[in-house]
């Protein structure tokens, strides 16, 4: 077996003690950040770039992605802890694991997190081991015209998954595309919507409009509701173990969770985010059991189902980053910035040309999980320490987690200006019922589906129907559309609005 | 003009048009270009459009339908508004300083305090003692953790004490 050749070298580079050193460090740093919220992997990981010039590659890339897996791990905690998103993929975390965690059930929430992200993350480095050699012959089949249609795929999927009104979480990706475009376009070098702000013609930050929106939006909406039905809980904590029922529950869900995560995590502009959005909609959409507590009210699936995905997600993002040296999101963009900065140039000959690169990285994501379940379930104490400080401390040192996190992306004053804007745009959406996640993922695609809608165009001559004439592209474009005539249909329409009044 | 049956969505479409407005009246000012040669300006047109139909096709189905409230907006929370951004201001401003008026940078460490403070009144209850250990809490923490471990590069101390 080819495989099990390729990996046996790669836990033979990843053993060495240097490296287990550094996918340790990694997995630290990961929860950490993952924990603190308003500070990310992007920020992190960039903070640590210049920082690994002096490392060996493997051991560079090894940490840094310890942080990005890591980070899935810790988010949950502080998802269902606090009420916040540590990281911008536990979004969906919060809603049902703060909701079980005020219900007494931190410990049930917080296992059911670190064991399916184990699962998951198992999982995902299995399938990008096995799968990435493969995939790396279908993926010379993708023109720019099938990567367009994936990205309005993926697109419409997150819309459908968001909760509320369709119109709106369409308009708000188009919003999000819109502020995708602030910047220097690529092709002609026209500082687009910059307004002379020297800044502004790098794009505004991904950092800081996620800050700004998750963090500052949110802690205002909840200092404006008085003390009394402000979203803190105080009860206690019992039994860390989730009770045999839960575990009957979680099973499935983990299931669900990690093939969907691994699923998406391959799509260009997927990952761990949309994973975990797509994981707890599908999770809402089965059948409740008798008895069992409906979501939005801390139903344990609602946590499994997303931090495995998540987490399979991350694992499963390098395939296109490895076979393609195409970033599928911001954290795999910084990963192609580490490889060039030790001179691997990232695509399909890296598995060919640095073999031990390549085997050693995913086969220290299995040490590296095997560390996290280790680290995080045992020191799960610690993060429970955090229930007894109130808001009224907490909140401030959000803020200024935040402040310092933006800040220390580009060492520039600007992007704490940026984050305190965003902090208003965020409360503003909140007033207006718009969800801002949906902005999140057109922001992030916006500038990929310019790109590669330029280039479909360019070799088309201009002609729009490359898009269905094309056999992938137009199955891709066909997923999309009748996934959106799904959720029109009268009656899923009905069910689903009946779904999300229940938030 | 019929009534609004929901104040939310209504605003919410006015939002979307005018982001979108904005956008595509920007993107004439670039070179726009056609399908197969697309300039600078293309893309967002497109999409600015698109966002201002949607924006108002929102706005006209809040006419229709809606809550039974009429989803109003409430109040704007304007004491945590005013007191997080003005934190967030003011640690920008320390901790880099506004060469444009002439004030240096003061350097995270001041910027902390002054950070946790005015973030402080954003809330209900406000104990100055609480808060200053708080402030010195957050401060000295984030020297370790940001300054000591990660070695970040921050303006710590006022620069005219540093030099």
């Amino acid at each position: 077996m080819e495989l099990f050749e390729h990996l046996s070298m790669g836990f033979g580079v990843a053993f060495t003690p240097v490296n287990l050193l550094y996918a340790l460090l990694g997995c630290l740093l990961g929860t950490l950040i993952g924990v603190l919220p308003g500070i990310g992997p992007v920020a992190t990981i960039a903070m640590l770039l210049p920082a690994t010039y002096a490392l060996p590659p493997v051991s560079a890339l090894i940490m840094l992605a310890g942080i990005y897996y890591g980070a899935q791990y810790g988010g949950s905690t502080t998802a269902i802890l606090v009420n916040l998103p540590g990281e911008s993929s536990s979004v969906v975390t919060v809603i049902d694991g703060y909701q079980m965690a005020r219900k007494g059930r931190a410990g049930p929430a917080l296992a059911a997190a670190g064991l399916g992200s184990f699962f998951a993350g198992c999982v995902g480095t299995l399938i990008l081991a096995a799968f990435a050699p493969p995939l790396t012959e279908l993926a010379f089949k993708f023109g720019p015209a099938e990567y367009l249609s994936l990205m309005v795929l993926g697109l419409i999927g997150a819309v459908v998954l968001a909760s509320g009104s369709l119109l709106k979480a369409i308009s708000m990706i188009m919003v999000g595309l819109l502020l995708g475009m602030v910047g220097t376009d690529v092709n002609s070098g026209v500082a687009r919507y910059s307004f002379d702000i020297p800044e502004l013609t790098d794009g505004i930050g991904f950092i800081a409009i996620a800050m700004g929106v998750f963090g500052y939006g949110e802690i205002i909406g909840n200092l404006a509701n008085s003390s009394a039905d402000r979203e803190v809980f105080t009860s206690k904590v019992s039994g860390l173990m989730p009770t045999r029922q839960d575990f009957k529950r979680m099973v499935p869900a983990v299931l669900r969770g990690t093939a969907l995560g691994s699923a998406l995590g391959i799509l260009p502009g997927g990952g761990a985010l949309l994973s975990a959005f797509a994981a707890y909609s599908i999770e809402k959409k089965t059948k409740l059991h008798p008895g069992e507590v409906p979501f939005g009210k801390g139903n344990i699936r609602g946590v499994a189902a997303p931090e495995s995905a998540n987490n399979a997600g991350a694992q499963t993002s390098f395939i296109p980053l490895l076979t393609l040296g195409i970033p599928p999101n911001a954290v795999m963009a910084l990963m192609v910035g580490a490889m060039t900065i030790h001179n691997i140039q990232p695509g399909p000959q890296v598995m060919t040309s640095n073999p031990e690169l390549f085997w050693g990285l995913i086969a220290s994501m299995w040490i590296g999980n095997a560390m996290l379940i280790v680290l995080n379930l045992p020191l799960i104490g610690i993060w429970i320490k955090l229930l007894s400080i109130p808001y009224r401390w907490l909140f401030p040192a959000i803020v200024l987690f935040c402040a310092i996190g933006v800040y220390s992306e580009n060492n520039n004053t600007f992007d704490v200006w940026m984050v305190g804007i965003f902090g208003i745009v965020g409360y503003m959406f909140l007033k207006l019922g718009c969800e801002p996640a949906p902005l999140l993922l057109g922001f992030i695609l916006g500038p990929m589906m310019e790109e590669n809608l330029r280039r479909a165009l360019l070799l088309s001559r201009g002609d729009w129907s490359v898009f269905v004439t094309r056999p992938i592209s137009a199955g891709l474009l066909l997923a999309a559309v009748a996934l959106l005539v799904v959720v029109l249909l009268p009656s899923v329409k009905a069910k689903r609005e009946e779904a999300f009044v229940e938030d | 003009m019929r009534k609004i049956k929901s104040q939310k969505d209504f605003w919410s479409g006015a939002m979307f048009c005018t982001v979108g407005t904005a956008f595509a009246w920007g993107a004439t000012t670039y070179n726009v270009g056609e399908g197969a040669r697309m300039g600078p300006g293309y893309f967002p047109l497109m999409v600015g459009i698109l966002t201002a139909i949607l924006g108002l096709v929102t706005m006209a189905k809040a006419t229709v339908k809606g809550g039974a409230d009429g989803d109003p907006i409430g109040r704007v929370a304007w004491r945590p508004l005013l007191f997080i951004i003005g934190a967030n201001l003011a640690f920008g401003v320390l901790l880099g300083g506004l060469p444009s008026i002439g004030l240096p940078a003061m350097g995270m460490v001041i910027g902390i305090y002054a950070l946790t403070f005015i973030a402080s009144l954003a809330g209900d209850e406000f104990n100055l003692k609480g808060v200053a250990i708080l402030a010195t809490v957050l401060a000295v923490g984030s020297y370790v953790a940001f300054v000591w471990a990660l070695k970040l590069q921050f303006p710590v101390w006022p620069t005219f004490i540093t030099g």
